[in-house]
């Protein structure tokens, strides 16, 4: 029954939601505090590469963004363009896979 | 019956519907400006070239636009969880200007590290 | 003078102009019946108790949704002008007469009906009125179907299939009911993108409603419910 899916995807925003409260709050700080006085690449990686922490916290970060953009966006798609059914779920499903993709991509840069 | 709040004797200045709508739209902006985020960070050391680019003003004028809807984002977000999650209470009616005070806030530290 | 400008026709139609004469303490109901009265018999409206107690008479009035009757001109007239039309997100009969169908449908489907289990034989349920549960039906149980909040709705507008506020409200204080016994298939009935999920707490609804019910809270309260339910493995 669709009610049920649908009470899990509410479920899984609110939960991330939650999980990005926190991760975007430390993100700000980090950069308003990293973004005084200039950076180069080589500033950044001095700071971050190697450390484990970061590296954790950001995994977490992506993860928690690609359970939430697509879920945030299906009810735009929805209300606002019309796309109803399989499809707009299944390129939702394709977007998510994309930020894991992308989003581990740059945490192991910057991190590993 | 309920006696009627003072506070709808007029319509509201900052509405629910107002916040909603710039939580939506600042959502589908952050939702095209991630993959563009992380395509830079992935660049690893060719990240030099793409940070001199980056401080030219327009891109800057950018970057603080991008916290902004962070901020605003967050700000409509926590508001939507405190009227799902928390007994309702007429304070919550107000949540909309505290989002309005976050946005601000971070907006503002932004602008003045930049 | 007031200028008032009248929808005429049904889907497709047009704002007809009228002058009506000004006076204190005029209510738009007032302004409406004068137009029907006096200037252009053919108009199409509905009013019945005419003193804020049964909803009938709600119609956009420059913009807004509103009880006719309980709406001052003062209030609300922008530059010597009022703009009237029926109620917004509802099929139009005819000028001011919205199709309520629509809106009661989807009552029933958000199983806002009370479904109890005893007979005359039982004794009566006894509920204290200070209890949580039933000092949160009253906060929403004075609803009395005008279709306001369901005008005032965006979800409404953007999603056809949305029960909306009125409907999910008086479905959430039938949850909060001790003594009905269709509490799982209601929070079945309401779950969903075209239930209680699908509200994005605009809270138009809690904005427009004349009786200062919150469908939000109720709204709210189902998504928690459903939640809670979900977890139990009963729904």
């Amino acid at each position: 029954m669709s009610y049920r899916s649908d009470t899990k995807l509410w479920l899984a925003q609110r939960a991330s939601a939650g999980v990005l409260a926190v991760c975007v709050t430390v993100h700000l700080v980090t950069i308003v505090y990293a973004v005084r006085g200039g950076l180069t690449a080589a500033e950044i990686f001095a700071r971050t590469r190697g450390s484990v922490g970061w590296l954790a916290f950001y995994t977490v970060f992506v993860l928690a963004v690609a359970v939430h953009a697509p879920i945030g966006l299906r009810p735009v798609l929805t209300e606002w363009l019309g796309w109803r059914g399989r499809s707009r779920d299944v390129v939702l499903f394709i977007f998510a896979t994309a930020l894991v993709w992308m989003g581990m991509r740059a945490v192991l840069t910057v991190f590993a | 019956m309920t006696k009627p709040p003072a506070r709808f004797a007029r319509d509201p200045l900052i509405r629910g519907s107002y916040v909603a709508l710039i939580h939506r739209l600042s959502g589908v902006g952050l939702a095209i400006f991630l993959p563009w985020h992380f395509w830079a960070l992935g660049k690893g050391l060719e990240m030099d070239a793409f940070l001199r680019w980056t401080e030219q003003p327009l891109v800057k004028f950018a970057e603080w636009g991008i916290v902004v809807l962070l901020a605003a984002h967050l700000g409509g977000g926590l508001r939507v969880l405190a009227i799902e999650f928390l007994d309702w209470h007429e304070w919550q009616k107000s949540l909309a200007a505290l989002a309005g005070a976050l946005v601000l806030a971070a907006g503002l530290a932004f602008a003045l590290a930049l | 003078m007031l200028r008032v400008r009248v929808w005429r026709g049904g889907a497709d139609g047009a704002l007809q102009a009228f002058e009506v004469p000004r006076y204190p303490s005029q209510t738009v109901l007032d302004v409406v019946t004068h137009i029907q009265r006096k200037l252009d018999p053919t108009l199409a409206y509905r009013y019945a108790c005419r003193v804020g107690m049964c909803g009938s008479c709600a119609m956009t009035v420059n913009g807004v949704p509103r009880w006719t009757c309980r709406t001052h001109v003062d209030k609300v007239v922008q530059k010597n002008q009022l703009t009237i039309g029926p109620l917004r997100n509802l099929p139009v009969i005819r000028d001011l007469v919205a199709d309520m169908r629509t809106f009661f449908d989807k009552w029933e489907r958000a199983k806002g009906h009370f479904d109890g289990a005893s007979t005359k034989a039982d004794d009566f349920a006894r509920v204290p009125p200070d209890s949580p549960e039933r000092k949160t039906i009253d906060a929403g149980i004075e609803c009395i179907g005008c279709g306001v909040c369901y005008a005032a709705c965006d979800v409404v507008s953007w999603n056809p299939d949305y029960l909306g506020p009125a409907a999910l409200n008086r479905a959430w204080t039938l949850v909060q009911d001790v003594r009905d016994e269709k509490t799982i298939e209601r929070l079945q009935a309401v779950a969903g993108d075209a239930g209680c999920h699908a509200c994005h707490t605009h809270m138009s609804c809690t904005e427009r409603c004349p009786k200062h019910i919150s469908p939000t809270a109720g709204i709210a309260g189902l998504k928690r419910a459903v939640a809670k339910a979900t977890f139990e493995g009963k729904l």
